[in-house]
């Protein structure tokens, strides 16, 4: 019954790990060809790499995990999934129903557990119910602002024979999010759009969530009213990083021009972003002089920590779709000559060239690294994921995304471990395109146990590794903010990644010199297999530009040089 | 590069004092709330009210719908309008809840909570505990020689002047239901 119920929701890849209490459902699986299963190491892992499917597919991912340890192990890709609002659908087992509270076998309170990391869960006790269930959980994951949600299965309730109810023919959810945007409201940014001096669209990933039809919408409406866009680190690919409007990524470790014409601008259209930490910097001097527009499917990031002044509440490709009609019919007015002086302001700092760095010396530059990769995979099929830390950051500025679903990184929870089993769901996504997780060595040990996932199902992932055998965010905080004191931020005992390729039964290749580099990365590309590429660059870097922690946009440090008690005291509580 | 001078017990400013608040008076406000009635709904409502730090001043909660399954929660909850507004959006995006009403916004309500009152004395605090439980419309529902077990309705204030009366009296404890509320008119 779970089968059909997963066939029926046209799923054709699940990621899981067998264990007692699925045991019936996994006899199904065997039974059966439409349905592919990955078997990964962990559980962990199965999560991140149906998270890695969805965001590279738009489709919901699927999991499949025994009860107990099965189910905690999961916790953490569940998180993940709530932040990044990324639809996944975990099925768990658990002990039989008469079972349940003796604390039995590998029985855990699953749905206890999971509730405050899911969108809604639910312990089915009726095999009558199970398929409604299933389908109700597909259509809770994908509507509105998606999300994970989990099914707890007891073993007694698979083995059961119940009734089976198609898709179609169970009853109406309640569950149904608002689309349309209010009219009115929209009216009113119009206006705002034909009269604004000083505009900038602040892009999000509910852009990404809404379909490949938004990130359209909003190609249209930025190049046609010619302002300019920048975006989260989620929203990277919904406006292409060549498109005229392009500023770059803004927040922490965003590009000058982005966070200053966001401090600077006087109307600000926010598409699908939450105003999160790390974009707004200190709040209380966040873009002071503007009017602030936002468009958000989830009533509740509205006004959560930014007062605007014209919400909307809607899905971001219909409300786009008015915002253009209505716009267009109204004459496609702008305010053309304050919009240049803007530009010019705006080029003005792009003439900084924050991300500009010199590649000098023997040692690999981590910059001078990922431009050489983007230069050598920029023609490619290519998909990017990344783990947590200045990797990331860096990927971010220096890799350019022309698509949406390109791009897959841990945003809201910054979960370490992320990339490595991600890669492996993307690539069982997308068989014949280019998948590199982008990574730094201490992240991608936390899931490396993947690699034999990767080997197993023959998938190609190529594993960039950029080795500064530090925890390179963590040693840039402790440096700029306890005094050079690197409390245990170092890799020590790191293993020969080339010999661990090695043993896994893939390639490992090593690259040290920044003369052999562009050699070491088409010996990557042109191996076919999954690769582990081991990139030794500068141990003490750190990444900039960057707001320090409690300071607005407009302070934000481009370099070494600028460092000096550049983070309060009252900024050093914040992480 | 020259690190960072933090001073010593930087960390008692908390990352709080970045945030403007958009309004500090703090309100009271009463929310009803329209729930499927399936296990674990109360856990949501409560484990949401815990895990971002809002108060519950009470909760009551119980089956008003059998044939369609609906509960009701009546919350009542104090905080800056930006946190009520906060409140019942996060409400609302939990899947099994239909409907929030803000009571306290939506024009003239009706609230009752219902308490039981114990009192132990003797000689003339026994008398006036009679006389006031009289002015006040509480009903004695036990009694013995050396106390009585008053029942009272009414607003939460009123519950409060007649537990405080009593408190002199001999007050020994109070179990209180919670608030109901419902809308004035049709």
């Amino acid at each position: 019954m779970v089968v059909q119920a997963l066939k029926d929701q046209g799923v054709e890849v699940v990621f899981g790990y067998p264990g007692g209490a699925v045991l019936p459902i996994y006899d199904e699986i065997f039974l059966q060809n439409d349905i592919r299963h990955v078997l990964v190491r962990h559980e962990q892992g199965a999560v991140h790499a149906a998270e890695g499917y969805a965001r590279s597919t738009g489709k919901p991912g699927v999991v499949l995990v025994t009860s107990g340890p099965g189910a905690t192990n999961a916790v953490t890709g569940l998180t993940d999934a709530l932040l990044d609002s990324i639809p996944i659908v975990v099925l768990t087992g658990q002990v039989p129903t008469f079972m349940i509270g003796s604390d039995a076998f590998q029985e855990a309170d699953t749905v206890g557990i999971t509730r405050s990391c899911t969108k809604h869960n639910w312990l089915v006790k009726d095999t009558d119910k199970l398929a409604a269930t299933i389908h109700e959980g597909f259509h809770v994951a994908k509507s509105g602002r998606p999300g994970p949600v989990l099914i707890d299965i007891p073993k007694d309730v698979q083995f059961a024979s119940g009734k089976y109810v198609e898709p179609q023919k169970i009853e109406v959810s309640h569950y149904q999010p608002q689309m349309k945007g209010d009219m009115a409201e929209i009216e009113e940014l119009v206006d705002a759009i034909e009269n604004a001096k000083k505009p900038i669209f602040y892009t999000g990933g509910g852009v990404i969530n809404s379909g490949p039809a938004a990130s359209q919408l909003l190609r249209e409406l930025a190049d046609a009213t010619g302002f300019p866009v920048t975006s989260t680190l989620m929203g990277l690919g919904a406006y292409p990083a060549s498109g005229k409007g392009w500023l770059g990524m803004l927040g922490m470790h965003g590009l000058y021009e982005a966070n200053m014409a966001m401090h600077d601008c006087d109307l600000m259209i926010n598409i699908g972003a939450r105003f999160d930490d790390r974009i707004t910097g200190r709040i209380d001097a966040f873009s002071p002089k503007s009017k602030k527009a936002h468009i958000d499917i989830d009533p509740s990031s509205i006004n959560k920590v930014i007062r605007v002044d014209i919400p909307i509440v809607g899905d971001v490709a219909h409300v786009l779709e008015d915002i253009l009609k209505v716009w267009k019919a109204r004459g496609r007015k702008t305010n053309k000559e304050a919009l240049a002086g803007w530009w010019k302001q705006i080029d003005g700092w792009k003439a900084i060239d924050c991300l500009k760095f010199e590649q000098k010396g023997k040692t690999i530059r981590p910059q001078y690294a990922l431009k050489r990769l983007e230069e050598l995979t920029k023609g490619h099929d290519r998909y990017v994921c990344t783990e947590v830390g200045q990797h990331q950051m860096w990927a971010a500025q220096y890799l350019g995304f022309e698509d949406p679903n390109r791009w897959m990184t841990s945003g809201g929870l910054g979960t370490m471990g992320y990339g490595v089993p991600a890669s492996i769901g993307i690539q069982m996504a997308h068989p014949d395109a280019l998948v590199i997780n982008v990574a730094g060595e201490a992240s991608w040990l936390m899931n490396m146990q993947e690699m034999g996932t990767a080997v197993q199902f023959r998938l190609p992932v190529k594993q960039f590794i950029l080795n500064n055998e530090r925890l390179g965010m963590v040693r840039q905080w402790q440096e700029l903010l306890h005094g050079e004191r690197y409390s245990h931020s170092w890799s020590e005992a790191l293993p020969d990644f080339v010999k661990l390729a090695d043993a896994f039964g893939c390639k490992g290749i090593r690259c040290d010199d920044p003369a052999d580099l562009d050699d070491a990365i088409m010996e990557m590309l042109d191996y076919d297999g999954p690769v582990i590429f081991d990139c030794l660059v500068e141990k003490h870097e750190n990444c900039f530009p960057m707001i320090p922690s409690g300071e607005p946009h407009n302070k934000m440090l481009l370099g070494e040089a600028s460092t000096k008690d550049a983070i309060g005291s009252s900024g050093a509580v914040l992480v | 590069m020259a690190a960072l001078q933090i001073k010593k017990g930087s960390t008692k400013h908390s990352a709080y004092n970045l945030r403007p608040t958009f309004s500090d008076t703090k309100e009271r406000h009463t929310l009803a709330v329209k729930v499927d009635n399936e296990p674990g709904v109360l856990a949501r409502v409560i484990g949401l009210f815990s895990g971002r730090g809002y108060n519950i001043e009470s909760l009551t909660v119980a089956e008003v719908d059998h044939l369609g399954h609906h509960s009701r929660i009546t919350i009542v909850t104090e905080g800056t309008p930006q946190v009520i507004e906060q409140i019942k959006a996060q409400l609302g995006r939990i899947v099994p809840v239909h409907e929030v009403h803000d009571l306290t916004v939506e024009g003239a309500t009706v609230e009752r909570e219902l308490a039981l009152v114990k009192v132990r004395g003797d000689g003339e605090k026994r008398v006036e505990a009679l006389r006031l439980a009289d002015i006040f419309r509480a009903n004695a529902v036990d009694s013995t020689l050396e106390s009585f077990v008053f029942e009272i309705t009414g607003t939460p204030e009123k519950i409060d002047a007649f537990a405080d009366l009593m408190r002199p009296l001999g007050l020994v404890e109070v179990a209180r239901t919670g608030v109901a509320a419902l809308s004035r008119g049709a």
